[in-house]
């Protein structure tokens, strides 16, 4: 289906080409609904079942594949940042080590594998390479329950999925200054191009999560 | 019931954006991590900004890793002390966990300095990029008028004032920029307790504070 072909086709694996053309009614039908994503095995729920099993079991087989799949990203992240072939690698191995002894604190719920993969990266790539402290908000007592919700795990999932593929399907212009954003090289005005992502969902979800908490609490 | 559903004045875009991307001075993360502490809005919105980040981990390239990757990832591991477990929750206290940890305490260890005409600050340590500082201005008391060379943000954390803008109230953040000229003066009452950034040195209207900033750094 060219949905899930235009997924499939974002990136040469072996050259790490892009290949982001896109026909111009691609993006509406991202847009447009969310069902058909997840008609085909979705990547993101396998690299959590990975994380957990990091969590529970110490599966090095399970970090294995988590490790082939995400740190030439975050070494390619790192470089796109700013930092040289050979720090990146070695922050790289950092943050994946960092992946492992935090696998605990890893929640399905609130963030998908690559966003909360991503947050180790900048958190680091800020430490190591801007010497600077990274003040991280209070975290929320997110109990009792010990597993979270499965329909908001997949809810999550799903929405996380539509925002990549709604990024892979932007005009190169724009996908550039967002790209550009959050490598740290874009002045603040620039950054309108943000607001036409499908975050409006997203950050509802996440909203919804919070008042169920805080409900819980009281 | 929460105090977070109060809050009138939030964070706006670019500097959520700039959070989640880590491109802000540490003082401006300060401010947003302590806010974010205390608005479950702005928390679900900076939330769905770090799924962008996730996205474009997910969708913009790799790079080669070193064969060996794999194996010193998990040598370092081996070598990693063990992680504690809980993380940082809801203290009794007036600041929200990161500023707490940037003061070394709670309001009460603060150590004050007077700038005059009551008002007292205290300046937290940062990197130079900016300048982050609490001030407390007693209650009906001015604090001199004032422009910025820059980005000015001044978040509530007790009591309240109001400028030429609004009232802001516990939470509540001003997101001022040079071209606001504004004397904000705390409500009658309790002191009002702020946690200010600003990215340039603040420019004092009246003569008598100008002569003395370089000394004070404000």
């Amino acid at each position: 289906m060219l949905l899930d072909a235009a997924i499939n086709d974002l990136r040469d694996e072996k050259t790490g080409e892009r290949v982001y053309a896109r026909p111009a009614d691609t993006r509406a039908r991202i847009n447009g609904r969310s069902g058909n994503l997840t008609a085909q095995s979705p990547p993101e729920p396998r690299w959590n079942s990975r994380i957990i099993r990091i969590r529970d079991a110490q599966d090095k087989e399970a970090f294995a594949e988590l490790f082939a799949h995400f740190a030439p990203r975050v070494k390619a992240f790192l470089i796109k940042s700013g930092a040289s072939p050979a720090q990146a690698e070695d922050c790289a191995q950092d943050v994946m080590a960092t992946v492992w002894t935090k696998a605990h604190l890893f929640n399905p719920a609130r963030a998908s594998a690559s966003t909360w993969i991503f947050t180790i990266a900048r958190n680091r790539q800020i430490d190591v390479f801007r010497k600077q402290r990274r003040p991280e908000p209070e975290d929320l007592p997110w109990g009792p329950e010990p597993e979270p919700d499965p329909a908001e795990v997949v809810g999550l999932q799903q929405e996380t999925e539509n925002l990549t593929s709604a990024i892979a399907a932007l005009p190169e212009k724009q996908r550039q200054l967002i790209e550009r954003a959050y490598y740290g090289d874009l002045s603040h005005a620039e950054i309108a191009a943000v607001t036409g992502l499908p975050l409006g969902t997203i950050k509802s979800r996440i909203r919804l999560a919070l008042e169920r908490l805080r409900r819980a609490m009281t | 019931m929460s105090d977070s559903m109060n809050i009138k004045h939030h964070l706006n875009d670019d500097l959520l954006m700039g959070y989640s991307a880590g491109t802000l001075p540490e003082a401006f993360n300060l401010v947003v991590a302590t806010h974010i502490s205390m608005c479950d809005d702005c928390r679900s919105r900076q939330a769905a900004l770090d799924c962008v980040g996730g996205a474009l981990l997910e969708c913009e390239g790799v790079a080669d890793i070193a064969p060996d990757a794999l194996a010193r990832t998990l040598a370092r591991i081996d070598a990693a002390d063990p992680q504690p477990k809980v993380p940082s929750t809801r203290r009794p206290g007036v600041f929200p966990a990161p500023l707490y940890d940037y003061v070394g305490g709670d309001l009460d260890d603060v150590r004050w300095r007077d700038v005059g005409m009551g008002v007292r600050q205290a300046i937290l340590p940062t990197s130079r990029q900016a300048t982050a500082r609490l001030l407390k201005i007693p209650g009906g008391a001015a604090v001199p008028d004032h422009g910025h060379r820059g980005i000015e943000l001044t978040l509530v954390l007790s009591g309240a004032f109001r400028d030429e803008v609004d009232t802001f109230c516990k939470g509540d953040i001003e997101v001022a920029d040079e071209a606001l000229e504004h004397t904000p003066i705390a409500e009658p009452g309790a002191d009002c307790i702020c946690l200010a950034a600003t990215d340039a040195p603040l420019r004092f209207s009246g003569l008598i504070p100008r002569l003395v900033q370089p000394f004070l750094r404000i």
